[in-house]
């Protein structure tokens, strides 16, 4: 890539981003939703984070893998039902994955 | 509680940043545009879509396409986060660009609601990890080796699981959370990355009704 394709890089990937994330300040502001909205809102977190755990865990490209991730999700899971703090919980997520990759051939 | 995540978040993210550096110089990008790209762009997923496409050999437009589909899902976390956002017009679009997975997720204080200052706080210190980390790789900090090998990729889900834990509180939530995980799996295989994980927003059409 030349330098000025490099700049028009970083200015395309910068506005998109940035287009992005003023979307919903921009729609919401600062009046109060409709019930329904609101009701519906609520509910992003849940499944956003239920999405972005399953893409992050079994993701690879656009194929289903299940790697060593899948054992720091488990281990993660086992942390977080015992009720242990998060750091504890990330902790033992990134020692279980360590410990499959450095155990599989 | 959440004082404790900001460290491991930090930590992942610099190493993250690291590997983001080195391949960015390795598909021959310039150290200013690597580094440009994670202070204004300020986006895992895009910015390694985007060298990924590179060193495919493909171009400015063919770069900007994924990065655009990866974060689709920005849309929604805006919507959710803005009534928690303060100040004017100029001032909500500036603090809009903090909302990342890590900062959103970890500034939901109840369902629906966000600690606005838990949000800045954590936003903030993930830029200036993922800037920093950019700016390591670039100069040759490769010893550590692959980060991956410590398994680092596993602390931002092991976060995303606590946070949702916090959040099945409801008959409803649980449904929304089962139905959003089943969209993403079911869509993988199917349609480019990052749609699926977009397409996890659809489980919300279970509120649709009272």
């Amino acid at each position: 890539m030349t330098g000025a394709q490099q700049a028009a890089l970083v200015i395309a990937l910068a506005a998109t981003t940035w287009g992005l994330r003023a979307i919903g300040p921009t729609i919401v502001g600062s009046r109060a939703l409709p019930a329904r909205l609101a009701r519906m809102i609520a509910l992003v977190a849940p499944a956003l984070l239920a999405g972005l755990i399953a893409w992050q865990v079994f993701a690879h490209g656009e194929r289903l893998v299940v790697d060593a991730r899948t054992a720091g999700l488990g281990a993660a899971a086992v942390a977080v039902a015992a009720r242990l703090p998060i750091p504890v919980v990330l902790i033992a997520a990134a020692t279980a994955t360590a410990l499959v990759r450095l155990l599989s051939p | 509680m959440v004082r404790g995540i900001v460290l491991p978040l930090a930590v992942a993210t610099v190493l993250d940043g690291l590997t983001f550096g080195l391949l960015a110089r390795t598909v021959g990008l310039g150290a200013g545009t690597a580094v440009g790209l994670s202070a204004f762009a300020f986006s895992g997923s895009a910015q390694f879509a985007a060298v990924g496409v590179i060193a495919a050999g493909g171009g400015v437009l063919a770069a900007v396409v994924p990065a655009l589909l990866l974060n689709a899902r920005s849309v929604p976390m805006g919507l959710s986060v803005a009534p928690a956002l303060r100040g004017g017009r100029t001032r909500r679009l500036l603090e809009a660009q903090l909302v990342i997975d890590e900062s959103w997720a970890a500034s939901q204080v109840a369902p629906g609601r966000f600690d606005r200052r838990l949000l800045l706080a954590v936003g903030a210190s993930q830029w200036f990890a993922w800037v920093g980390g950019t700016v390591f790789g670039i100069a040759g900090a490769g010893l550590v080796g692959d980060p991956h090998r410590f398994g680092l990729d596993a602390v931002v889900p092991a976060l995303f699981l606590s946070l949702l834990a916090a959040q099945l509180t409801s008959h409803r939530a649980r449904l929304a959370a089962c139905g959003g995980a089943a969209i993403t799996v079911a869509l993988t295989p199917l349609v480019p990355p990052g749609i699926p994980v977009a397409a996890a927003v659809l489980a919300t059409l279970i509120g649709w009704r009272r």
